[in-house]
């Protein structure tokens, strides 16, 4: 069965500065990747070339056997690949359920003319809109925020938020970048039981980032490990915790 | 009438370049340092002029007989002029909104601009209407083959000649170059390694603003007229000349004013439209084909 | 009958009409008066469509006034040297409208043509090569003879009225606030909040990004086409930097991205501007002292550093009135 994702010798330069040296990953269709190495060694930037914010300058990415490497974002988000921020770029001062309804946009069809005269297909089409974004801040429990500024929100309510309006661009595949970062125990395990639901209710796969170990470790299928750009190990979860290349990249090499 | 590539063309070319290089400098170096567009640096330009203007009438008496003397003095209050408005613009309008929008420091510098041109046309000393500028230098003019070259094109380029290498001197050689280079750099690692960041930004403000009232004093002398709004277009134009040579790069701020003097030059020769247009047309080829100007660096953002 | 489901913003501009028209017809309101609610309610369109580019989209225009030169001189055209129209002629009237249209179309088409080399670029380069177009605009019409040249285009035949204007105006609200309120424009105000986030929920920028600049400078060229045959004249400096940052300083004053806030500033500043010319010539008649009409555009820029300085967010913020707003579909 040909993988969900495909991505071959993906290498990239900043410059003079090598990011991504030779970086190869197959995910198949319904699983939980995971994605760990040190600060600064390269796993946002693997996520930026797969969401085309950066054109790779080597390799190739396919997806469901479509190359869609050079891609504009917005195309590559359209053939189905979502993803949430490191640092939340949340629509700060729209309202919670319109950060949602925004990213409903690509599905809906009402012309510049209908939405212009409102329509009456025009406010069909939002009611099921609307209908759908209460429906994800509820799964995300927060549908009691909804007409609330998004910016006024908790963070680890943000983190979820994010989640729900990467979710509304209906992916197969989504990419979650530190999910966990900033949150406390409990919604950490709030965070974990999410993801397994997302995978299962939406039959979306999840490619994650993490630092959290107790998330990459409890729900992730197959981790892979990066450092200065590029692969030092890759396995199931035990495998890698006791790899000592992995544990030389985190902790530095004994004696020094 | 000859060709409008002649020596003469590519004299007076060289001879607005000067202008706009000593006007584009500031730009650059404020744009450097705190990433603004000094929207209001035109106007700086213009205080200049008007300094320059004033205490030549001052000196005159003083110094009667001395042009060489006369003519220093008032370079200096020009640019103690260009200075001083520079100094108090940064306190009073961009210094409280350092660390807001940059879109909001933006909008006030157009807001300064208008201030500094509306209120010295308002002020009834000075008012909205063209001064003709005093011949501080006796005029004197050599003939070369079909040329005619007076020494005004020779003090233009002399004077700005002299303040770019000192400038060059400041940034490479000083310690407070070298903190100008560090907060352009990276601010919060310079406050860390102890620069007053402030300071340092205040006194670039300073040293963009004395180059521009120079500027106006050279422009006074050779198109012998001033108003208020004398800023505006120079201003503009040594703006997009700082754009065109790569904007904070100050070897491209020269090099971006020069090309801009002699293609405006050349162009208003050979239509008057073309030649009020051309500096736009250079922007927008610019920011189609090399947005980062022809002497930047490339730098990778960071997401 | 559901209170709630009301047209209101329909109800409030029909009022704001009777009133004017009964204050009008019974001289309370003379005719210089309603010359200056003319004006304010063109910068209505002016400011209003100016917040679909800066406050909706989150770009930034410095040349606004040059699409309504377009328009301006596009119309003028039209009625004053093609067609040739006279005031006394009711048949004149449809013409007269079409040529309007014609000089919004125009000015969006150029507003589209500026919008791509635009598109790569933020905040304060987009500043610079807005006002450069707008700036080039006016350096077309101030070389261009059979438009008048620096002198203007002339005896522009006054097809401009109150309901004329007022129907403009209210249209022009009704369809950017429809706009906004729609998918299309929900992919506009997610450009504002975050480019990058907007672009990953399936946004395209582009676009939409074009999208604001035509619809804007379409009606920046009805307000020019409208003010040209109010004020009888179209002059390049009408259209020039300066008169771009006034309308700047409306959407400021008003609120970035709250079309109350634009509207009630472009009623605000046009009385204000008008108060300050009167006040300022009366003082200097009092006084015999020179005081000169330049002191107006001090207290504009003033004003402008003012807003930005103690009172980012303007009258309204991003808040908009619930006259204004429509009935949320449910």
């Amino acid at each position: 069965m040909t993988p969900l994702l495909k991505i071959e010798h993906l290498t990239h330069f900043f410059g003079g500065l090598r990011a991504v040296y030779d970086f190869n990953f197959e995910i198949p269709e319904g699983s939980i990747y995971g994605l760990i190495g040190p600060n600064g060694s390269g796993k946002t930037t693997i996520f930026n070339l797969i969401t085309g914010i950066y054109d790779p300058t080597e390799g190739a990415i396919n997806f469901q056997g479509e190359n869609i490497k050079g891609m504009k974002s917005f195309r590559i988000v359209h053939k189905g690949i979502a993803r949430t921020f490191q640092n939340l770029r949340i629509f700060g001062n729209l309202s919670a359920i319109d950060n949602i309804r925004i990213a409903r946009h690509y599905t809906t069809t009402s012309s510049l003319f209908a939405s212009i005269l409102r329509l009456p297909s025009f406010k069909s089409e939002e009611r099921a809109v609307k209908r759908e974004a209460l429906e994800l801040l509820d799964l995300m429990h927060l549908s009691n925020r909804a007409m609330e500024t998004a910016k006024n929100l908790p963070y680890g309510e943000l983190r979820r938020l994010e989640i729900a309006r990467a979710l509304a661009t209906k992916p197969k595949l989504i990419l979650l970048d530190e999910p966990a970062a900033g949150m406390n125990p409990k919604e950490v395990d709030d965070l974990m039981r999410l993801i397994s639901r997302i995978r299962d209710e939406f039959k979306v796969t999840v490619f994650l980032i993490e630092h959290h170990m107790q998330v990459i470790m409890g729900i992730c299928e197959w981790i892979k490990v990066i450092d200065f750009g590029e692969t030092i190990a890759e396995g199931l979860p035990d495998k890698v915790k006791n790899d000592p290349r992995v544990l030389e990249a985190y902790l530095g090499k004994r004696g020094t | 009438m000859g060709s409008i590539f002649s020596l003469q063309q590519i004299l007076n070319g060289l001879q607005l370049g000067s202008i706009y290089a000593l006007i584009a400098l500031g730009y650059t170096l404020v744009y450097g340092i705190v990433r603004l567009i000094n929207f209001a640096h035109g106007d700086f330009f213009m205080i200049g002029a008007y300094a320059a203007y004033g205490s030549f009438y001052m000196f005159n008496a003083l110094v009667a007989g001395r042009s060489g003397t006369l003519a220093f003095l008032v370079l200096l209050a020009a640019m103690i002029g260009g200075a001083s408005i520079a100094y108090l613009t940064n306190k009073f309008a961009y210094k409280p909104l350092r660390y807001k929008p940059k879109l909001s420091s933006l909008i006030t510098a157009i807001g300064v601009s208008m201030f500094i041109e509306y209120f010295f046309s308002a002020l009834p000393a000075i008012g909205p209407s063209y001064r003709s500028f005093p011949d501080i230098l006796v005029r004197k003019e050599i003939r070369l083959g079909n040329a005619v070259i007076s020494n005004l094109v020779i003090i233009d380029l002399a004077v700005a000649a002299i303040l770019m290498v000192g400038l060059t001197l400041l940034v490479r050689k000083t310690t407070l170059g070298k903190a100008m280079r560090a907060v352009s750099q990276d601010k919060d690692a310079a406050r860390l390694m102890g620069i007053d960041i402030e300071k340092v930004i205040s006194f670039t403000f300073m040293v963009g603003g004395a180059f521009a009232g120079a500027a106006g004093l050279l422009a006074g002398m050779t198109y012998p007229r001033i108003f208020p709004y004398m800023g505006i277009l120079p201003g503009l134009k040594a703006f997009i000349a700082a754009v065109l040579g790569g904007i904070g790069n100050i070897p491209g701020a020269m090099l971006g004013a020069y090309i801009m003097g002699i293609a405006e030059t050349f162009a208003s020769a050979y239509n008057s439209l073309i030649g009020e247009g051309i500096a736009f047309a250079i922007l927008i080829l610019v920011l189609l084909i090399r947005p980062r100007g022809l002497l930047a660096e490339k730098i990778a953002d960071k997401i | 009958m559901n209170v709630r489901k009301l047209p209101r913003f329909l109800i409030a501009v029909v009022l704001f009409y009777i009133v004017v028209e009964v204050l009008y017809r019974t001289e309370i309101l003379n005719g210089y008066l309603l010359h200056i609610i003319n004006l304010s309610l063109i910068y209505v369109i002016l400011a209003t469509s100016l917040n679909l580019i800066n406050g909706i989209t989150g770009q930034f225009s410095l040349g606004h006034m040059g699409f309504a030169g377009v328009g301006a001189y596009v119309s003028g055209s039209l009625t004053t040297l093609i067609l040739k129209l006279s005031v006394t002629n009711p048949a004149s009237m449809l013409p007269f409208l079409l040529s309007i249209i014609a000089g919004g179309v125009v000015a969006a088409f150029v507003g589209f043509l500026i919008g791509f080399p635009s598109l790569r670029l933020k905040g304060d380069y987009l500043a610079i090569v807005t006002l450069g177009f707008g700036e080039i605009i006016r350096t077309i019409f101030n070389n261009i003879d059979a438009v008048g040249g620096p002198r203007g285009l002339l005896g522009i035949p006054k097809f401009s009225n109150f309901t004329v204007i007022l129907v403009a105006a209210f249209l022009t609200v009704v369809i950017i606030r429809n706009l906004i309120e729609s998918s299309h424009g929900r992919a506009m105000l997610s450009i504002r909040e975050n480019e990058l986030a907007a672009e990953l929920v399936c946004v395209n920028t582009t676009r939409y990004k074009v999208m604001a600049s035509t619809f804007g400078a379409f009606f920046a060229g009805i307000a020019g086409g409208l003010l040209a045959h109010l004020i009888q004249l179209a002059h390049p400096t009408q259209f020039g930097f300066i008169k771009s940052v006034e309308v700047l300083i409306m959407i400021y004053a008003g609120g970035v991205g709250s079309l109350t806030g634009s509207i009630l500033a472009a009623f605000g500043l046009t009385f204000l501007s008008e108060g300050l010319r009167l006040g300022i010539r009366a003082l200097a008649d009092a006084t015999g002292l020179p005081i000169g009409g330049e002191w107006r555009m001090v207290v504009y820029a003033l004003l402008l550093i003012f807003i930005m300085l103690f009172r980012n967010e303007g009258l309204m913020g991003m808040r908009e009135s619930r006259i204004i707003k429509n009935v949320e579909v449910d």
